[in-house]
């Protein structure tokens, strides 16, 4: 009997176990896609920014050399030597570019250096130090060297110091990027001021859509939503289109406009903050009246009628009952549309002018055009990092409202 | 797209397929000038070959090149670049040096379009455009003109990115065309051609493919643009608009064909060159898009209607200056960030 209880209870674990394996088995791929589709390759770009590898693979010698040099005066001849071997073996295997370039983005001139320098090496035997000084004064420079060491890897801080318009200086301190150089911390700032505003709007034109959905009969609230889904259902890239249609100088707005009598000259809409703004809060707003609507549904009706029942007037029930009970909904909405406006990329580009760009704008022309892959890296790391802690703090200032309603 | 197809690239690299399998994948500059070329060069020389060859477009800039070489997945053979791409290229190793033997030889094209990871592909210029519809009357003049905002009301564009623009600039502020360069070689010079843009920038657009200036002059997006001089004559025979070029002081260049280093379609890609390098074939070049070639004899077989459209017609040059490569190699990575930084203010 106990025997028989034993193995009903083994049979009992083994089908519990082979129900969990079946169920591990069908979300194994999702979980497969996910980490080498998604979080491997973001890992991987992101850790770009921090790594730096060009010079000391390509100039292994010099770059050890220098391990040993103070910082003060120029180094010893025997950096100058490494140097030129390195160079020479770099310019026969072809890949002298690769930290030609690297140094570029840290000291102007680098890359001409490299090749000038490359184009006049002496012949082995001969003095380094005095070749590479008659081939370029800029040699007899400690800036050019401490630039060379501060490559030298494995790992760097210079992308990420770009980022937010910092760099090293020859004595390795942290000092502020020059003036005509400094534009990340503008961008960044202007990417969270349009998002605001963007996000702002939303709140406020889908606010009243929301409410008024939610107060209908559940038949006529479907087929109204349908005005709202169609347009989200269709694509980005048609919707701001139809925005450089409707805003250009010779486009719909300004026709109608010259045609009441309105203005005398077409206004300039394209290609400024405000097309851009306007846009993306038309492609957002979807994004804040769906949560909105969702929560708005759920206010049992009875707690309105109650609220007037017992005199309050109308302002009043709107800021004791349902401002209170929707704003779970206005969070949500809110951070949705705030997180995807931050990125945004197309829009701007296709509606902005030049200052109207946001930091993805800056993180493509790095990755695609440029080749930069620790300046996108870096710039990805920045904006991840100021929406999470943004996110951190809404969340707590969220959450602390909703305690307040409870 | 550009980068779906990376991946895309990477992705069959990863699984081992054969790269050597793809056709023959030629990259110009799209449009008007891309369409010339097609019923000159491509498709003739698929139906005299019999070679099958792809079409690509892109918008320059040396990057590209860089990422399609380092990526170890690059998918293009015979590129179009401009001069300074053509030496930087060149010197970082991104290009196959060209065996002129197999191309008709050093001795057939004129000496400028030869150089030793380039053959030479068409002789064009910047120029200052309007459209005539919407400027009547008296017109700008020269680019001192595109900077006067009272007489000539409306948004200017410019080609994004500091090459040909701070030139424009400098003779803009009065700069004689023969001291451009030697201005600009100082950081004063630098500084001035920026604050000449400065005063430009509320009425300033950016263009970066060259289809887009006759787009916005059409659409009067614009009042004023740079351009090609070739795609504003051939939207006004294609599209029939009435641009108006003013050739005072244009900026005067050369692009160049070049191999990518490592092309697995190398014998394609030299047979395409020499196809292309014929003079009888570059002569019917400029009646479609009216830019000069550089094979010698084809000069002369050029109709007589179009040569006062081209920019190496003795009217047309007397007053360009030549785009100084030399200068752009050691300045654009600079000049490429600071006007960047300079242009998202």
């Amino acid at each position: 009997m106990a025997e028989a209880a034993a193995g009903l209870a083994r049979r009992v674990r083994r089908a519990g176990l082979r129900r969990r394996l079946a169920a591990a088995l069908l979300v194994a791929p999702l979980l497969v896609f996910l980490l080498i589709g998604f979080a491997a390759p973001i890992a991987v770009l992101l850790a770009r920014g921090v790594q730096d590898t060009e010079v000391p693979r390509v100039l292994p010698r010099v770059t050890a050399a220098l391990a040993a040099w103070d910082g003060r005066g120029l180094p010893d001849d025997r950096a100058f030597a490494a140097l030129v071997e390195d160079m020479r073996e770099a310019r026969a295997a072809g890949t002298l570019a690769q930290a030609a370039t690297r140094l570029n983005y840290d000291l102007n001139g680098f890359r001409t250096l490299m090749f000038s320098t490359a184009r006049r090496l002496p012949a082995p035997g001969d003095d380094a130090r005095a070749a590479l000084l008659a081939a370029d004064p800029a040699w007899g420079e400690r800036a050019t060297w401490a630039a060379l060491r501060r490559a030298a890897g494995p790992l760097t801080d210079f992308y990420l110091l770009a980022a937010v318009d910092l760099r090293r200086d020859a004595d390795n301190r942290i000092v502020p990027a020059p003036p005509e150089q400094a534009i990340f911390r503008d961008v960044l700032a202007r990417t969270f001021g349009i998002s605001l505003a963007v996000t702002l709007i939303c709140l406020v034109a889908g606010y009243p859509v929301a409410a008024l959905l939610a107060s209908l009969p559940a038949r006529l609230a479907a087929a109204l939503l349908a005005f709202v889904l169609l347009p989200f259902w269709t694509s980005l890239l048609v919707r701001t289109a139809a925005w450089v249609v409707l805003l250009q100088r010779e486009g719909v707005v300004n026709a109608a406009l010259l045609g009441l009598g309105l203005v005398e000259a077409p206004l300039q809409m394209i290609f400024t903050r405000f097309a851009v703004v306007l846009a993306m809060a038309h492609i957002l707003l979807p994004f804040m009246i769906l949560p909105l609507y969702a929560v708005m549904r759920a206010i049992p009706p009875g707690l309105t009628r109650a609220a007037a029942s017992l005199g309050a007037p109308p302002w009043r029930v709107f800021l004791r009952v349902t401002w209170p009970l929707s704003l779970p909904g206005v969070a949500a909405g809110s951070l949705m549309v705030f997180i995807q406006a931050l990125g945004y990329y197309i829009t701007p580009a296709l509606l902005g002018g030049a200052s109207d760009q946001m930091i993805s704008w800056f993180i493509a022309f790095y990755a695609s055009r440029t080749v930069n892959w620790g300046m996108a890296a870096a710039l990805s790391v920045l904006l991840l990092a100021a929406t999470a802690a943004l996110f951190t703090v809404y969340a707590r200032l969220a959450g602390e409202a909703r305690v307040r309603i409870a | 797209m550009k980068r779906l197809m990376l991946a895309a690239a990477l992705a069959a690299a990863a699984l081992g397929a054969p790269a050597a399998a793809r056709d023959l994948t030629i990259v110009s500059w799209g449009g008007a000038y891309q369409d010339a070329q097609r019923a000159v060069y491509f498709q003739p020389f698929m139906q005299a070959r019999g070679i099958r060859l792809l079409e690509e477009t892109w918008d320059g800039g040396v990057g590209v090149l860089r990422a399609k070489m380092q990526s170890g997945a690059n998918n293009w053979d015979v590129v179009q670049v401009e001069g300074e791409e053509l030496l930087v290229g060149c010197e970082e190793g991104l290009f196959e040096r060209i065996d002129w033997a197999r191309v008709g030889g050093r001795d057939a094209y004129r000496p400028d379009a030869v150089h030793e990871c380039g053959v030479g592909a068409i002789y064009y210029s910047f120029v200052l455009a309007y459209d005539r519809a919407r400027i009547a009357g008296e017109g700008p003049r020269s680019w001192a003109d595109f900077w006067d905002v009272q007489r000539f009301p409306g948004k200017r564009a410019l080609r994004r990115g500091p090459k040909t623009n701070l030139e424009i600039a400098l003779l803009a502020d009065g700069v004689p065309a023969n001291q451009v360069y030697a201005t600009l070689r100082s950081p004063a010079g630098i500084d001035r051609a920026f604050a000449k843009l400065d005063q430009l920038r509320p009425h300033l657009v950016w263009w970066t493919a060259g289809a887009q200036p006759p787009q916005l002059l059409a659409s009067g997006e614009v009042a004023m643009t740079s351009a090609y001089n070739g795609r504003i004559s051939a939207a006004n025979r294609n599209d029939g608009r009435n641009f108006a070029i003013v050739w005072t002081n244009s900026l005067y260049t050369i692009d160049s064909w070049v191999i990518m280093k490592g092309s697995p379609n190398l014998a394609h890609a030299y047979a395409f060159l020499a196809f292309a390098g014929q003079p009888e074939r570059q002569a019917q070049l400029p009646p479609r898009i009216p830019y000069g070639v550089p094979a010698l004899g084809a000069e002369a077989l050029i109709p007589d209607a179009v040569k006062p459209d081209l920019p190496t017609s003795p009217a047309n040059i007397a007053t360009a200056i030549q785009l100084d490569d030399s200068f752009w190699l050691e300045n654009i990575d600079r000049l490429t960030q600071r006007f960047n930084a300079w242009a998202a203010r």
